[in-house]
């Protein structure tokens, strides 16, 4: 009861500001939260700035650490966080609880965002790749360029690293057995864990955390790993012997949602809005390994080119991969990932 | 008026005796007093959560369900909970093996030596757990300190497998249990009266028997709370665990954290919880009735 009043109080609180004549600008803060660290940081340079600047507002920043956050906001009912940055089928399956406002129309008729990276509640700004990093040292000559020569330990002797998760080893034991790309969803999960079987031995480190990625890969515990391209390049520009292959790469957008109630939702939709155009995604490109979400930005001249040719998103790359199905893993992810945790337990 | 039994004719007593018991009555209520707050905070933050903890565990969102405990028959969860029981007791089992000794040694050193090798202990005490594991990592790993020095000295060919599995973890947790081991075994050791022992030899005992029969049992107290200390922390082992078992080794706790963050099932969680709380009453019971030295730690 005293939800639903205070809901109705919101409404009323919120009715009556959007009845003025510059609803937009009555209010002078939005809360925003992402996933803290130097991936924040780039962001704050990048878009946070620009939106500060354009609207006239403060951007006040929290950190999430994944979708739980924002259901336990929206389940009591007065969201603190107006906009909220999540993986891609995060995204998804909070949208399909109902969980997030749906998007300004405006929003999704930004030119440049491909349809795979976006939906009515949530759009894609921020690409990264799921990519087979590999060790110089180990590998001098031949270079492992598929999940096929992942698989192959014959040929590419060596520990491996993988993510404690199913979401993209999959996709790439399936592609390593032989599965065309277009024809992996929905994915063949017993045929997928089959493949994984073969891989488990040689996989020295089920990592959990993308730093724990780039440790191993630095440290040289391993010899090739699956790790989200920004954290192999980040060693790899330190000075350690690795390099990455964008082919078959597994390309992945983080999002944005509004939380369902959130106060200040208009202008979490007009934040949104200017961080989707092509001249604004870009420049997160030049604060962090991770490219724009918006095709455009690529043709806007503000990404240099030798830094764009490392960008999962840049269109050679991008051809040489697939975007992941986030509509597939909100309809599966509970069920596999339990699966795999048994799969790796047994 | 009611005063007729001369067992309640108080003013019998002599005056001073009175005086005394209603000292000691007072005592006592101002002792409870003063524990009052102890009481509430305990009552309020661990058996009220702990009851909410079993509601959730068997009621949820269509009533009464058992379904959070038959979840757990699935093998995956045996292997958890047979993973965590065996670090728990092998870890235990190593600390005893170190701590014993090392205690042994620290208490019979001259006071000077003793603080040294106690303040050796104690140092990684103060030093942050995760900085403790990530420096195991730096030692143990495939390229590490340990496995270079040993193929520089053409001991081994391959680097041997030591972190990001069972051992490493097994290593990384013996480290940081061994103080809370060493700790009240030096305690108990340092009041025993070596007077004893030389009584024993003087009645012929042969040292050893002496060591055994005499020595010992005198440290059973202390023992027994470092072991049971060492061994209930063991089980709810988490982060050493996640950094060092290479995402191989799956603690109950992490089983925990995985129910209630990736899955977001807190009857799952609590269910888990549960269990775990049962078996480890359980088998501090068990080693309380075994060694005794559960009552002796607790009647100190």
């Amino acid at each position: 009861m005293v939800l639903k009043r205070r809901m109705i109080q919101a409404t009323a609180i919120a009715a009556l500001l959007s009845g003025g004549a510059a609803p937009v600008y009555a209010q002078d803060s939005l809360t925003v939260a992402s996933w803290g660290g130097a991936y924040q940081e780039a962001q704050r340079k990048a878009w946070f700035d620009v939106v500060e600047e354009e609207l006239g507002i403060k951007m006040i920043e929290d950190t999430t650490s994944g979708p739980a956050d924002v259901r336990v906001q929206v389940a009591s009912g007065s969201p603190t966080w107006d906009l909220v940055q999540q993986g891609n089928y995060s995204c998804a399956i909070l949208e399909k609880e109902g969980n997030v406002e749906p998007l300004d129309p405006a929003i999704l008729e930004i030119p440049g965002i491909p349809d795979s990276m976006k939906s009515d509640g949530w759009i894609g700004n921020l690409v990264y790749g799921a990519v087979l990093a590999y060790s110089d040292e180990a590998y001098p000559d031949e270079k492992p360029d598929s999940w096929d020569d992942f698989w192959d330990t014959e040929k590419f002797p060596g520990p491996r690293s993988m993510r404690r998760h199913p979401v993209y080893n999959l996709e790439a034991a399936l592609l390593a057995d032989g599965v065309p790309v277009e024809d992996l969803y929905p994915l063949d999960v017993d045929r997928a864990m089959k493949k994984l079987e073969e891989i488990k031995d040689d996989v020295a480190v089920w990592w959990s955390s993308g730093a724990q990625s780039a440790q191993v890969l630095q440290d040289g515990e391993v010899d090739m790993a699956m790790v989200w391209n920004g954290r192999a390049q980040s060693i790899a520009d330190e000075g350690a012997p690795v390099s990455i292959t964008f082919d078959q790469q597994i390309v992945l957008s983080d999002c944005w949602v509004v939380p369902k109630g959130a106060k200040n939702k208009d202008l979490a939709m007009k934040a949104i809005e200017i961080m989707s155009r092509p001249e604004v995604q870009a420049r997160i490109a030049l604060f962090i390994n991770y490219g724009p979400a918006n095709e455009d930005a690529f043709d806007t001249g503000v990404i240099p080119e030798d830094v764009a040719k490392g960008l999962p998103s840049h269109p050679d790359n991008a051809a040489k991969g697939f975007v992941l199905n986030s509509e597939y893993w909100a309809d599966n992810l509970d069920k596999l990932v339990q699966d795999f945790d048994f799969f790796i337990q047994e | 008026m009611t005063r007729t039994t001369p067992a309640n004719d108080s003013a019998a007593e002599p005056t001073n005796r009175r005086a005394l018991r209603s000292q000691a009555r007072g005592e006592q209520s101002r002792l409870l007093a003063l524990s009052l707050p102890a009481f509430i905070l305990v009552g309020t933050l661990v058996l009220l959560p702990m009851g909410w903890l079993f509601w959730l565990s068997v009621y949820g969102s269509d009533g009464f369900t058992l379904e959070n405990y038959t979840r757990l028959l699935h093998p995956a969860y045996k292997e958890t909970l047979i993973t965590t029981f065996e670090l728990a007791f092998l870890v235990t089992g190593l600390c005893i093996l170190l701590g014993y000794p090392l205690s042994y040694v620290a208490s019979q050193l001259s006071p000077r030596w003793a603080s040294l090798v106690m303040l050796c202990v104690l140092f990684p005490f103060w030093t942050s757990l995760l900085v403790r594991t990530y420096a195991w990592l730096v030692l143990l790993q495939r390229r590490g300190v340990i496995n270079t020095w040993l193929m520089d000295m053409g001991l081994i060919d391959t680097p041997l497998k030591l972190v990001h599995n069972f051992t490493g973890t097994t290593i990384g947790m013996v480290h940081i249990m061994l103080p809370f081991l060493v700790l009240p075994l030096y305690a108990s050791m340092k009041t025993i009266d070596f007077d004893l022992m030389k009584a024993a030899s003087n009645l012929g005992a042969s040292p050893t028997r002496a060591f055994w029969e005499i020595y010992v049992p005198l440290t059973l107290p202390g023992l027994g709370a470092g072991v049971i200390l060492v061994f209930v922390l063991s089980l709810g082992f988490y982060v050493t665990p996640a950094l060092l078992g290479g995402g191989r080794v799956m603690m109950w706790a992490m089983q925990i954290e995985r129910s209630m963050a990736v899955y977001g099932d807190w009857g799952a969680a609590s269910a888990l919880g549960v269990v775990l709380l049962v078996m480890t009453l359980g088998i501090l019971w068990l080693l309380g009735r075994l060694t005794g030295a559960f009552a002796g730690a607790g009647g100190r």
